[in-house]
């Protein structure tokens, strides 16, 4: 069984890196030396008005540090209330959870579109094979120094005002790309036309999905997906997003 | 100092259990929480056969809560028994099993099966608000709740909670039917029915449209709840609805709870189940109540 941990977490720095979207770093204790490229973490509200955790993507893991580095959205008043964290404030986090991307030496492509393109950086990091990162984004660009050295990167706008115009697909396309391998991470529309990408050019792929969540370990089943296999808990179909995923194999997955 | 009560001849260490749905059979908690440290664990609910639930998005926040349309997902009682049981026979607690059915059939079926498991009481799910079938379909008439309590005790070889919804005109008609028809604990309340609308997107927040309000934002319609039936039935009652602390805790007890369990706080602290046992034995010092059963329905 994967060790999990509750811990009071300190703010390293926090800054607005574009707008609305913000980068935390965390001192932990024992999560960022135990975490991997493409788990998440859940961060409680100190408010008890908000009781459900916010899962959040892990963007980057110094594990020497035992810090970690999330990206994140703000989209209410979870997010909201993070985003006014400071330097030497601390927050109750679980972590490491879900399974993570498995790390395969094969030509690979990193998708992000917007919000998740956050996990790809440690994902680069870690994985040691010829990456091509392709990263969509709605208008302003952000998370770009950091695959800087790792590999090729191309960028897709929705407005066109950087790369390609158009999503992450139409940046490959344009740019003549191919892969072996594809790890995923971004809104469901994205990731169901990868998936068919993928299909139809017989490439491995691995997709991080997103649901709404409650305990984000495993107990409350409010963020199953539809699965191909038979799951592990009820044996119906029916994933876990936050215990056997956020990964899934494309192929696994139905949308 | 003591802590434990009694639950139709089963003792509990203390009165402090898991409310089912929120935690599983306690496998994944059990890395955060001690489960020998708790009264007993309620298991999700388990019928005949594996359901798969609602679609999703299956769960909502709200003001000092949550809604859920799970839909009782689960792995149907052959696994359950299994798997499930003998997990939680590894730890020093007691065990109840919440069972669920579309048919009255289907809740005889599953405690038929669960007669000779070791597991000490059974819970039953009259009051879910999530499934087309079954559920609360019989916990909002008292002739129906009378007449499945009664069916449910002909098979059972284990004490029988009755699980009420708050979804009524008076819970104290549908307490004094399951008392009627032979129910040996209450559990109330479960959820109460809800709705949340995505103004952005013009959307139900949930697939299934309504959900089971539960969390903080409840807990006093929980108590006045408790607190009226304490006075209408003579059977014990497991007090729940928003508990997340100490304090909720002993108030649900004051107002005539032998037992409490706690729900959704699992999610704002997966802890907070062996805080609140914790928190109960402070108040019991600082306020030197030598047994626990002295704060059973004690409010003046």
């Amino acid at each position: 069984m994967a060790e999990k941990f509750k811990e009071q977490a300190v703010v390293i720095r926090q800054e607005e890196i574009s707008y609305g979207i913000y980068s935390m770093w965390l001192k932990t204790e024992q999560i960022a030396g135990k975490a991997k490229p493409g788990q998440f973490i859940s961060l409680y509200c100190h408010d008890g008005s908000r009781m459900l955790p916010r899962p959040i993507s892990i963007c980057e893991i110094d594990a020497k540090d035992n810090a970690l580095r999330i990206v994140y959205r703000v989209a209410g008043k979870g997010t909201e209330e993070f985003s006014g964290l400071s330097t030497g404030d601390s927050i109750e986090i679980v972590g490491p959870l879900g399974n993570g991307f498995p790390l395969k030496e094969k030509k690979a492509f990193l998708i992000g579109g917007g919000i998740g393109i956050p996990p790809m950086v440690e994902l680069a990091k870690q994985l040691n094979c010829e990456k091509q990162m392709v990263l969509g984004y709605r208008d302003t660009l952000f998370l770009q120094e950091e695959f800087k050295g790792l590999g090729s990167m191309y960028v897709a706008t929705e407005d066109g005002s950087y790369g390609t115009e158009g999503n992450v697909l139409d940046a490959i396309k344009e740019n003549g790309l191919d892969a072996e391998i594809i790890y995923a991470c971004g809104p469901t529309p994205m990731l169901k036309a990868i998936k068919e990408y993928a299909i139809a050019n017989g490439i491995e792929c691995w997709l991080s999905l997103e649901e709404k969540m409650a305990c984000g370990i495993g107990a409350c089943l409010a963020c199953v997906c539809k699965s191909k296999e038979k799951d592990s808990h009820s044996n119906v179909n029916n994933k876990r997003v936050c215990k056997e995923g956020p990964v899934f194999r494309a192929e696994e997955v139905e949308f | 100092m003591n802590m434990e009560v009694n639950l139709a001849g089963v003792t509990l260490k203390n009165p402090v259990m898991t409310a089912s749905g929120t935690f599983g059979s306690g496998e994944e908690f059990s890395e955060f929480v001690d489960l020998n440290k708790l009264g007993a664990v309620v298991t999700k609910g388990v019928a005949n056969v594996p359901w798969e639930g609602n679609p999703t998005p299956r769960i909502a926040e709200t003001y000092g809560g949550m809604l859920n349309a799970v839909g009782l997902q689960n792995p149907g009682i052959d696994l359950f028994v299994q798997r499930d049981i003998p997990f939680l026979k590894k730890y020093d607690t007691k065990i109840i099993v919440n069972v669920c059915g579309r048919t009255t059939e289907d809740y005889c079926e599953v405690v038929e099966r669960l007669a000779d498991q070791p597991v000490d009481m059974l819970e039953i799910n009259i009051s879910c608000p999530n499934v087309k079938e079954g559920g609360i379909a019989f916990g909002q008439n008292p002739k129906a709740v009378e007449a499945i309590t009664k069916e449910v005790k002909k098979y059972a070889k284990q004490p029988v909670i009755m699980k009420l919804s708050p979804n009524v005109t008076d819970i104290t008609e549908m307490a004094k039917a399951a008392e009627a028809g032979g129910a040996d604990v209450l559990s109330l309340i479960n959820t109460l029915t809800g709705m949340k609308i995505d103004i952005n997107r013009r959307t139900f927040a949930l697939a299934n449209k309504t959900g089971g309000l539960s969390g903080s934002a409840i807990h006093p319609v929980a108590v006045r709840m408790v607190y009226q039936t304490a006075q209408a039935v003579k059977v014990p009652i497991i007090g729940m609805g928003g508990i997340a602390t100490a304090e909720d805790a002993i108030e649900m007890i004051l107002a005539g709870a032998t037992a409490v369990s706690v729900g959704t706080a699992n999610f704002h602290n997966p802890m907070v189940t062996e805080e609140i046992v914790n928190g109960i034995r402070d108040y019991m010092e600082r306020y030197q109540v030598a047994d626990i059963k002295e704060l059973i329905g004690a409010v003046k």
